[in-house]
């Protein structure tokens, strides 16, 4: 192995790195990098390509057709559904899109005792399985439902309220995460500056740094918007009876048993969702 | 939450007018601390932290015969785990999420090497066409699975077609399907900081290890991997939490044939109704997320969020 080192002392650090670079490994790596991306991305390319599928068994192509398209457009359900969503990632995006933002400046501009506490405590929706947030919000809204019913007589149910409620409980954090991170490099010499010209803090804050912020906080109102329209699984625990989003409807389809609709209303789905995504960052890219 | 001065506030000499000012300008930040932060910190409390705290309740709590909850305190939904049947899909739960987590480990790690590697512009175009799937939506994207591995999916389908196969291949509803699915959605959680390790480490110690006369596998094994080490652990512990976690692989890929944690918990709210004991599995689960996050944290990883 150190026979080159011993007849010729290597000087170039170039060859060196060229002999590290041309290892028969790099015929390996570089498969496993094509590998990955087809893993990645085959699954659904091939779903969406096959939600163009003429025929109902989907396994063999048969001609192209945006039949499954029309017929998802004309079902009342999915139109139902695809109103909720919308409504709840609304609301739930507004809504969290200013918690998150005063949370990303109180964590930034204000010392206050039990801080490293409320961090903590603010990262736990992003770490804790999000089944066990489901149900301890299923549990939640049961509990206060039947105490509030007995004591007061009030009668809730859930459906849209509670979706909205924990869609924004589990979004704010990441909004408050990418707002945040905006902040830790903002310049505050602009705002001593608008101060110095007799800005007020109202005024400094609504027409130097919102402004600013901008960019940050969309990317973080499309973050909770995506959030919110794929969430599944906490939604699923906190519809109750009658209130159904997209997932939801996908979700029951699937398990009636794949037919060609629930593939375009899944390809729907996920072009939005890469759209939103893509939007986001390239607001985040922007400075 | 607590509120106390904020950063605006000086302390100031006991001058009685001098007093009252700061004293008015800090209770001033304390009203403006508490707007701030007021409407986040309520809807932690409220919508978080309670309902946890509800359901640690529960878990101490019996039900009754038809299902309600009764309030007289007890370990026995703690001791009832301890059944064979629950620890075996406790046990089967982590099987999953380790397997998972190691085919992870074994694609995304020459993969981030390759990204780190690779000319800069290539960069971040490699690192948007990993996001990119990672932020589709997750259900969707294990009917994505779901519709390749059914009998009459494309990969039977194309068996047949070539003649390799005569009956279809069962890959639906088996442990196989479940760790695909896992694998799939969680692989981007392993590559991302694997690749923001790598991309720190310094190269010109490979050229260094060489001219002592490593081998590539003496390099690799004694100086890439210990000083990439915190990206491994980071990645093999985002990629552990939501796998043990799981809900919708094993639900939909599982089909009821793999139960994980996530399903039985989902069974003991929505099916059996027996909350009390749900919600001290969901407990464990906890327990186990949040002990494999302190081991991250003590094997010296960086905080990333």
């Amino acid at each position: 192995m150190s026979t080159t080192a011993t007849t010729a002392p290597r000087t170039a650090p170039l060859a060196t790195r060229r002999r590290w670079r041309l290892k028969p490994g790099w015929l390996v790596l570089n498969s496993n990098v094509l590998l990955t991306f087809l893993f990645l991305y085959a699954p659904i390319v091939i779903l969406v390509i096959f939600s163009f599928n003429a025929s109902r068994q989907q396994a063999v192509w048969v001609g192209f057709t945006v039949e499954w398209y029309e017929q998802m457009m004309r079902d009342e359900r999915v139109i139902a559904a695809a109103k909720n969503s919308l409504i709840i990632a609304l609301v739930s995006t507004a809504v969290s899109t200013v918690i998150g933002t005063l949370t990303a400046l109180a964590l930034d501009r204000f010392r206050f005792r039990a801080k490293t506490a409320f961090e903590g405590a603010m990262y736990l929706p992003i770490i804790v399985p999000e089944i066990v947030m489901a149900i301890s919000l299923l549990v939640f809204f049961n509990t206060t439902f039947n105490l509030l019913d007995r004591w007061l007589g009030l009668t809730l149910k859930f459906g849209l309220g509670t979706i909205t409620i924990a869609h924004i409980a589990f979004s704010f954090p990441f909004v408050a995460v990418v707002v945040r991170a905006r902040l830790a490099d903002f310049d505050r010499t602009l705002e001593q500056a608008a101060q110095d010209l007799g800005a007020n803090e109202w005024q400094t804050f609504r027409y130097v740094t919102l402004p600013l912020l901008m960019p940050g906080i969309l990317a973080g109102a499309l973050l909770a918007f995506t959030l919110s329209i794929d969430d599944f699984v906490i939604t699923f625990f906190n519809a109750g009876i009658g209130a159904t989003t997209l997932p939801l409807e996908i979700y029951g389809r699937i398990r009636r048993g794949i037919t060609p609709e629930v593939n375009a209303l899944s390809a729907v789905l996920l072009l939005a969702s890469i759209a939103l995504v893509l939007g986001s960052a390239l607001l985040q890219r922007r400075r | 939450m607590a509120l106390a001065e904020g950063v605006e506030t000086q302390p100031q000499p006991p001058a009685s007018l001098a007093a009252r000012l700061t004293d008015w300008a800090r209770r001033r930040t304390g009203i403006k601390l508490s707007l701030v932060l007021g409407p986040g910190a309520f809807w932690l409390l409220v919508f978080f932290l309670i309902p946890l705290g509800v359901v640690l309740a529960y878990s101490f709590a019996s039900r009754g015969a038809y299902g309600q909850v009764i309030w007289r305190l007890t370990l026995e939904n703690y001791t009832r785990f301890f059944d064979w049947l629950y620890i075996r899909v406790f046990l089967v739960s982590v099987w999953i999420a380790l397997l998972t987590t190691v085919i992870c480990l074994v694609i995304g790690y020459p993969f981030a090497f390759v990204m780190a590697r690779v000319p800069r512009r290539w960069r971040n175009a490699l690192l948007v066409l990993v996001m990119v799937p990672f932020w589709t939506n997750f259900l969707v994207r294990t009917y994505a699975i779901m519709l390749l591995l059914r009998n009459e999916g494309l990969i039977n389908s194309a068996l047949r077609w070539l003649g390799v196969i005569e009956q279809p291949i069962t890959m639906l509803f088996t442990t196989f399907a479940v760790v695909l699915g896992l694998v799939y959605g969680y692989l981007p959680f392993m590559i991302l900081p694997l690749y923001a390790s790598i991309e720190k480490f310094d190269f010109t110690l490979v050229e260094a290890a060489q001219d002592l006369g490593a081998s590539t596998w003496q390099v690799f094994t004694r100086v890439l991997l210990p000083l990439t080490m915190p990206g491994v652990v980071a990645g093999s512990i985002l990629v552990f939490i939501p796998s043990v976690g799981a809900f919708v692989t094993p639900d939909l890929l599982g089909g009821g044939k793999v139960v994980m944690i996530g399903n039985l918990i989902q069974q003991q709210f929505l099916t059996v109704r027996h909350w009390p004991f749900g919600s001290a599995v969901s407990f464990v689960l906890m327990a186990v997320v949040l002990v494999s996050t302190m081991a991250y944290f003590r094997v010296g990883g960086e905080r990333r969020v």
